[in-house]
This record gives C-alpha cells, sequence and structure tokens, in this order.
C-alpha cells in the first residue's frame, strides 16, 4: 500500500525552534505548577486529612442508612398497591427542594434533647445525636434518602413482572423473589441512585453544620472546612479533592448507565 | 383416581367473558382454540396468578382455588410447573441456577444443582449450564424452561405456548422432546396451542375452546406400541 504525502508545507528551522521552546516552556511550566500543587498538598495533607476522613466516614455510614432505608421503602411504593403512594414520595423526596436549613431545622427538632421528641429519642436510646458524628451522618442521611428512594422505586417499576410471576411458580417466596429476583434485576437503577446519594451526602452542608456543628477534630467535614480555611491556602487542597471526588462519583455513574445500555 | 386437574371457574375482564369446566387425568391434555379463546388466562387462574370471579380449582385432590369459601393457595404453594411462551428465564442467573432455583425437593445448593443438572441432560441442555439465558436461542431456551418446569417435582405442568415463537424445524424437534420428557416424567400436564398439529401431536385429550367456553373434549387415538420382547433394553433417556 503506498504511503499518502502530505501536501502540508515542512515546517524551517526558525519554526521548529520557535514550537519547541514554547512546548519546553509549557511543559516546564505545567511540571512547576503540579510539582507546587503536589508539594502544597504534601505539607496541608496534616490539615485536610481529618475532614476528608470523617467525610468519607460519614458518606458511607449515610449511604448505609439512606440505600437501606431508600432501596426499602422504593420497594413498598413501587410494588404496593395503596392509595397516596405518590404523595410519600413526594415527602420522602422534600429534603431534594427543601432549603438545607430548613431541613436542619426540622432535624433539631427531632433529635435535639431540648425538644420534647429529641428527648423522648434521648431518652429511648440513650445517645444524644446532635453535634456530633451521629448528627452528621444523620444529616447526610437525609440529605441523600431522596436520591437513593426515587432511582430504587423507578428501577423496580422497570423490572418485568412476568419475570417475577415466573419465579413464583417455582415455588419462591415473596422475599426470595424480591431478594433473588427483582432487586439484582434492578441493580444498576439502585448502585446509580447510591452513587448520586453517596455523593449528594460527601457535599452536605448546611444542615450538618446545624446539626453537627462545625467543631474541629470532631463534626468538621471537608464541605464545613472548606468556608472555615476559606482564606487560608489549604483552602485550594480541599476545594481539589471535592472536585475530585464530585467527578470520580460521576464518572461512577456514568459508568453504571452506560454498562445498562 | 384422583384427578390431577378439575376445574369449573368463570373470569371476566372488560367484554371477555371465561366460563369454563374441565378435568385432566394423567398425560398431555392440550387447550387448543384461536387466539382470544381465553387458553392462557385459564392457564393464569390455575397457576393462581390471576384469581377468578367464581368457580373452583383442585389440583391432585387439593382445592387451590374455591371462591365461594374464599380459598385462594398461593402460587408458590401449588406445586406447579410452568413453561412460558417466551422462556422467562432469568436473565441475572446461569442456565443451571435457573433450573436449581426450581428444586424445591431438596436442601442445599449441590443437591438442587445435582438436581438440576440432571434435568438439564434430559431435556439436552446440559452444555449450557454455565452460560447466561441471553447467549442462547430460541429452543434452547425452551430447553430450559421445559427443564426448569419439571425440575421442582411439580404435581402438574402448564406449558402457555412454549413453541410458538420458533420456527418450523425447531418445534418440530421440540414437539418431540417435551412430548417425551413429560410422559416419561409421569407428570400431568396442560398445554395451550392455537396449532392444530401442535395440538394432534402433543395431546393425549384435546379441549377445544372458542370465545370463553370449552366447546368440545377428545381423546386423540394414539397406535399403541408393541410390547418389547422380553429382555429387551428400554431407553429411559429423552426422546
Amino acid at each position: 500500500m503506498k504511503r499518502e504525502h502530505s501536501t502540508a508545507p515542512a515546517f524551517d528551522k526558525k519554526q521548529k525552534a520557535a514550537v519547541t521552546s514554547v512546548v519546553v516552556l509549557l511543559g516546564f511550566g505545567l511540571g512547576f505548577g503540579a510539582a507546587h500543587l503536589v508539594s502544597g498538598y504534601i505539607a496541608y495533607w496534616d490539615i485536610v486529612s481529618g475532614p476528608f476522613l470523617l467525610s468519607l466516614r460519614v458518606a458511607f455510614a449515610a449511604t448505609a442508612i439512606a440505600g437501606t432505608t431508600g432501596i426499602a421503602s422504593g420497594y413498598v411504593l413501587a410494588k404496593g398497591r395503596f392509595p397516596g403512594r405518590d404523595v410519600l414520595e413526594t415527602i420522602g423526596s422534600l429534603p431534594i427542594i427543601l432549603p438545607p436549613t430548613v431541613v436542619g431545622y426540622y432535624l433539631l427538632e427531632v433529635l435535639s434533647p431540648g425538644t420534647r421528641a429529641g428527648g423522648f429519642l434521648t431518652r429511648v436510646t440513650g445517645h444524644v445525636f446532635v453535634y456530633n458524628v451521629w448528627g452528621c451522618i444523620i444529616a447526610a442521611a437525609v440529605a441523600a434518602y431522596p436520591f437513593c428512594l426515587r432511582a430504587a422505586r423507578s428501577a423496580i417499576e422497570g423490572v418485568d413482572p412476568s419475570l417475577e410471576q415466573a419465579a413464583r411458580t417455582m415455588g419462591l417466596p415473596n422475599w426470595r423473589v424480591a431478594l433473588q429476583v427483582t432487586l439484582p434485576l434492578a441493580r444498576r437503577g439502585i448502585a446509580a441512585g447510591l452513587t448520586i446519594g453517596c455523593a449528594r451526602a460527601l457535599g452536605e452542608y448546611g444542615a450538618t453544620l446545624m446539626v453537627g456543628g462545625d467543631i474541629n477534630g470532631k463534626t468538621r467535614t471537608m464541605s464545613l472546612a472548606v468556608l472555615d480555611s476559606f482564606t487560608t491556602p489549604e483552602r485550594d487542597t480541599m476545594l481539589l479533592i471535592l472536585v475530585l471526588m464530585a467527578l470520580t462519583a460521576m464518572t461512577g455513574v456514568g459508568l453504571l448507565g452506560r454498562s445498562r445500555a | 383416581m384422583t384427578a390431577a386437574l378439575e376445574l369449573a371457574i368463570a373470569r371476566r375482564i372488560g367484554e371477555f367473558d371465561l366460563d369454563v369446566a374441565f378435568t385432566v387425568e394423567s398425560g398431555m391434555s392440550v387447550l387448543f382454540g384461536p387466539s382470544g379463546a381465553g387458553k392462557s388466562l385459564t392457564l393464569a387462574l390455575i397457576a393462581g396468578l390471576i384469581r377468578p370471579g367464581t368457580g373452583t380449582i383442585t389440583i391432585n385432590g387439593h382445592v387451590v382455588t374455591d371462591c365461594a369459601r374464599r380459598t385462594y393457595v398461593t402460587t408458590q404453594k401449588r406445586r406447579i410447573g410452568m413453561v412460558f411462551q417466551d422462556g422467562l428465564l432469568l436473565p441475572h442467573r446461569s442456565v443451571l441456577d435457573n433450573v436449581a432455583l426450581a428444586v424445591r425437593q431438596a436442601n442445599g445448593r449441590r443437591a438442587r444443582r445435582a438436581i438440576a443438572r440432571s434435568w438439564l441432560e434430559r431435556v439436552g441442555a446440559e452444555q449450557f449450564a454455565h452460560r447466561r439465558p441471553g447467549s442462547l436461542s430460541g429452543g434452547q431456551r425452551q430447553r430450559v424452561a421445559l427443564a426448569r418446569g419439571l425440575a421442582g417435582d411439580p404435581a402438574l405442568v402448564l406449558l402457555d405456548e412454549p413453541l410458538s415463537a420458533l420456527d418450523a424445524g425447531v418445534r418440530s424437534e421440540l414437539r418431540t422432546l417435551i412430548r417425551g420428557v413429560i410422559i416419561s416424567a409421569g407428570v400431568p400436564a396442560v398445554l395451550v396451542t392455537h396449532d392444530a398439529e401442535e395440538a394432534e401431536e402433543l395431546g393425549d385429550v384435546i379441549v377445544a375452546y372458542d370465545h370463553g367456553r370449552v366447546t368440545g373434549t377428545r381423546v386423540v387415538e394414539r397406535p399403541v406400541c408393541p410390547e418389547p420382547p422380553p429382555g429387551s433394553a428400554q431407553s429411559t433417556g429423552p426422546v
């Protein structure tokens, strides 16, 4: 096979030198910038690691709670035949629409030992759920819950009911049909909801501030720490980490969506 | 002898009115009639997937539906096996798992899988055991669906147009297989079809349906096989 000759004019020596210079300068610039950033991140890691690790702990615990309750309630809404299911879903979705401060206010009403409901909860459980890491987890779980609920309901409704009927003719009891047929078939939609819920829990700010407080070393998550360090150099590290976490989560959602197609 | 199935039911769905009664003793009974006659609806009622408006259904002497007494045994407890038109194999499980899930009579994964494997061998599908249903052809899927329908030691097998989605060559091959496997298993079966040739070839009894009514019942005359000479080998495998 003949090679095709390029019709583009060849670079002369001066042009080659100019391009090489620009490339080298850019390379140096990028390398220097990257080295500076990395050294900066290493230097600030001690300051950043606490909020970062707390955010991860809070996000995973919140996703576990929101995921379990969201999948269970999504299943009930998808399979139940009772009036008011859409109203219940709307109520469950309120944390998406309500300002985080309003969600935080209601959570304080329910959890704070100073209120009637919160006092009762504290007496029954023997635990205080505000201004500690539990407060952060609950606030993040409430923020993540609607995403898990809606994704689970939609995914479960999308499962072909005739496959569930076929499983019943095989003698599988309803709980096994749910666990071995419905949920596995809805897994991609559910996983996408959990991923978005986890990302939302990571980024939760307003309700966490109100319910968890902003206690350094105890309840200061990344989102809170960003504001606290807004005028300090470690801010860039935190911002970059949050952006990377968001990108990772959205890439995960994208991959899940593609594998479904 | 207890009838495998006794049924006298009525159910109205919109404008369609089903009102049928018949009895299945043993062997294969075929519900034959045009599309929309109520054949598949009858199977769904026998399986307990839909409740009738009035009437009773008895499987192997056990009353599973009695509308007057509000008795409705759940699908899971009816001990039926069902083969659907498009197989309805679980796409996220292997072929072997699909059949093993239907095995009721054994405890333990290994025992269930052993039974499932023996049924896959009987329908000639053992080589697909570890494949997913999505990678099988229509005929292969129906072989697996037949194995799944029989693997749970059912009192009655229901086959809802199992061959209608297949091309002619595969259909002919599977007719022989279905009849051979079901007769050799000794499980009474009810098969739905709108194909007259299929009804003749598969059925011991043909129950004719039209517009939601049974219009006639006919026993199919089959040539009696001569007794094999004493001491000769008898095939026990699938036909």
